[in-house]
């Protein structure tokens, strides 16, 4: 029980430290803020008028798809911080105390959800502002909400085992972006799968992040998801029980050098 | 009965690789006394002290701490330990104030506690004013005094300070040395590490000397000197040339035989007191006249030469050309 108890503690301390950071650094803000909104505009108003989507508004296509994408992002404060933490010495530090030492990795990844939502907050209100409309029912629009954040904090875990795996933040940036960027952008989240090249089309229908966008998109526009839903949270958990050891047993290998 | 070494280890082995870091170490550290880890970058101190603060396992051997396994019962030594690095481990985006609550916290003991210790501590540290500014704008002086403190949190019985002036510049290395000494008066046992040896010699009640992982000499700073030979007067005469009649003139006065070292007679003593008189009242009664006498102390330098064949600064120098 006590254990528990200090485990609890211990991966709120930590995410406390974690959040703590944000405000403190105004390129990480920027990065929450003004990256996605930019985004936003700049699909919405230059590239919305030339992007096809039979059936959707854009913006009403786009929301869901940028929403997924920012969110995915989010867990990059994770992959920073850990090699920050490594870097730096700190890591030792944390190590030679008597707290529960995976407090490290889920307090990171909890200050991420916590982050998400602060994100998902200034997404939708931008989405509303340039003629988004949730068109579901209110239990949709909160489940889709809900499995943002789960992509989120999956996504959260990806991370931790990149910044816990990049020989420096600055590694762990480049492998992030690398690694992220083709796949979303190789997906549903922006155009319609059914515009792509007939060889793309196949890989970017089965890209785990097409299923998570498309039922994200089911969700909020309250349009039939078919298997999507379930097929995203499969995903989601599938990434989760993969990547969550994965990083646990690279935080025990990179720190017992 | 006396009391269990707060530090004890035996046969410790650790090898990345080819590399052997430590070679079969045995230590132990009195309860109460400030032990000196002395060596040259890469002779195995900070894997000697990764092991015993639980970082790292050892490949072979034990290590006990404050009466606990470090690696069987790793969270127990952990509970009775603090550790301050090489490199200020404090976080730059956080406050003073806020890196010792944190680390109070994590030590479980409670948010009122953590705040109040995590004051006192600033306050002792002289920390108080910029407690409230983040780290990143502390100077590297500020930023390794706040790391002892987030070392302090719990009050440890066993802290383990790795290098902790690297680094730093003259009067910073002089005020941590004092904060040092004022915790051991305190009855803090602690493990030093150190590649300068005038911080040993000033801060150790003992001194183990580790050399490519082995323990190569162990004692006080005095026995250690002594190895070496203990004071000597070493006079500097007006006509250089006139040497071996001093060498013969002081050797009654002399505890070994003196001797000429690049144009200076060097002449052994046992007892410091009346020698310097002593010696002007030989050489004046021989018409030698005197430009310069002085008795001089051998230093850790001098051990370490004597012991390994090297000077330190010039292990170091090498070390750190290799690792650029």
């Amino acid at each position: 029980m006590t254990a528990l108890r200090y485990g609890v503690s211990d991966t709120l301390v930590l995410a406390r430290r974690s959040l703590l950071r944000i405000p403190r650094q105004p390129d990480l803000l920027v990065g929450f803020t003004v990256q996605p909104i930019l985004f936003v505009l700049l699909f919405v108003y230059v590239f919305g008028g030339a992007i096809q989507t039979p059936g959707f508004d854009y913006v009403d296509f786009l929301m869901p798809g940028i929403i997924v994408q920012s969110i995915c992002f989010g867990g990059f404060v994770t992959a920073l911080g850990l090699a920050d933490d490594l870097k730096k010495g700190l890591m030792d530090r944390f190590r030679s105390l008597p707290m529960t030492r995976s407090a490290l990795l889920t307090g990171r990844t909890l200050g991420d959800v916590v982050t998400n939502v602060f994100q998902l907050i200034v997404m939708l209100v931008v989405g509303l502002l340039v003629g988004f409309n949730f068109s579901g029912s209110v239990g949709e629009a909160i489940a889709g909400i809900a499995l943002c954040l789960l992509i989120g904090y999956a996504f959260s875990w990806v991370f931790a085992f990149i910044g816990l795996t990049a020989s420096s933040p600055e590694a762990a940036n480049a492998y992030g972006f690398t690694i992220l960027f083709p796949l979303t952008f190789v997906s549903s989240a922006f155009v319609p799968v059914a515009s792509m090249p007939s060889w793309l089309q196949p890989i970017a229908e089965r890209n785990p992040f097409t299923y998570m966008v498309n039922a994200v998109r089911a969700l909020f526009l309250g349009i039939p998801a078919g298997n999507d839903v379930w097929l995203a949270l499969l995903w989601t958990l599938a990434i989760i029980v993969v990547f969550a050891p994965l990083s646990a047993w690279r935080y025990r290998r990179v720190v017992a050098r | 009965m006396p009391a269990d070494p707060a530090v004890e280890t035996s046969g410790l082995h650790k090898s990345y690789g080819d590399v052997q870091a430590l070679r079969g170490v045995d230590l132990s550290v009195e309860t109460g006394s400030v032990f000196g880890l002395l060596g040259p970058n890469g002779a195995g101190k900070t894997t000697a002290v990764r092991i015993l603060t639980t970082l790292l396992a050892p490949d072979e051997g034990s290590a006990r701490v404050a009466g606990f396994d470090v690696v069987r019962d790793a969270r127990k030594v952990r509970q009775h330990i603090g550790l301050a690095g090489q490199y200020a481990a404090v976080d730059e985006n956080l406050t003073g104030f806020e890196n010792l609550e944190m680390v109070g916290r994590l030590y479980h003991l409670g948010r009122g506690h953590s705040r109040d210790r995590a004051r006192e501590l600033l306050a002792s540290f002289d920390l108080s004013e910029a407690g409230d500014r983040l780290v990143r704008t502390y100077s590297g002086g500020m930023r390794r005094r706040l790391d002892l403190a987030a070392a302090l949190v719990a009050r440890p019985p066993v802290l383990f300070l790795d290098e902790p002036t690297t680094g730093l510049d003259i009067r910073s290395r002089i005020g941590l040395w004092d904060a040092i000494e004022a915790l051991v008066s305190e009855g803090t046992t602690v493990l030093l590490t150190t590649q300068y040896l005038d911080e040993a010699d000033r801060l150790a009640d003992r001194i183990a000397v580790i050399d490519q992982g082995l323990v190569i000499a162990e004692g006080t700073p005095e026995e250690l000197k002594s190895q070496v030979g203990g004071e000597r007067l070493e006079i500097h005469l007006c006509d250089g040339d006139r040497g071996e009649e001093a060498v013969v003139a002081l050797a009654s006065i002399a505890s070994d035989q003196p001797f000429l070292e690049d144009g200076t007679v060097r002449v052994p003593v046992a007892e410091r007191r009346g020698t310097i008189a002593a010696a002007v009242r030989r050489l004046d009664e021989a018409g030698i006249a005197i430009d310069d006498i002085a008795v001089s102390t051998p230093t850790l330098d001098d051990v370490f030469l004597t012991l390994t064949g090297r000077a330190v600064e010039q292990e170091t120098e090498e070390a750190e050309a290799q690792s650029r």
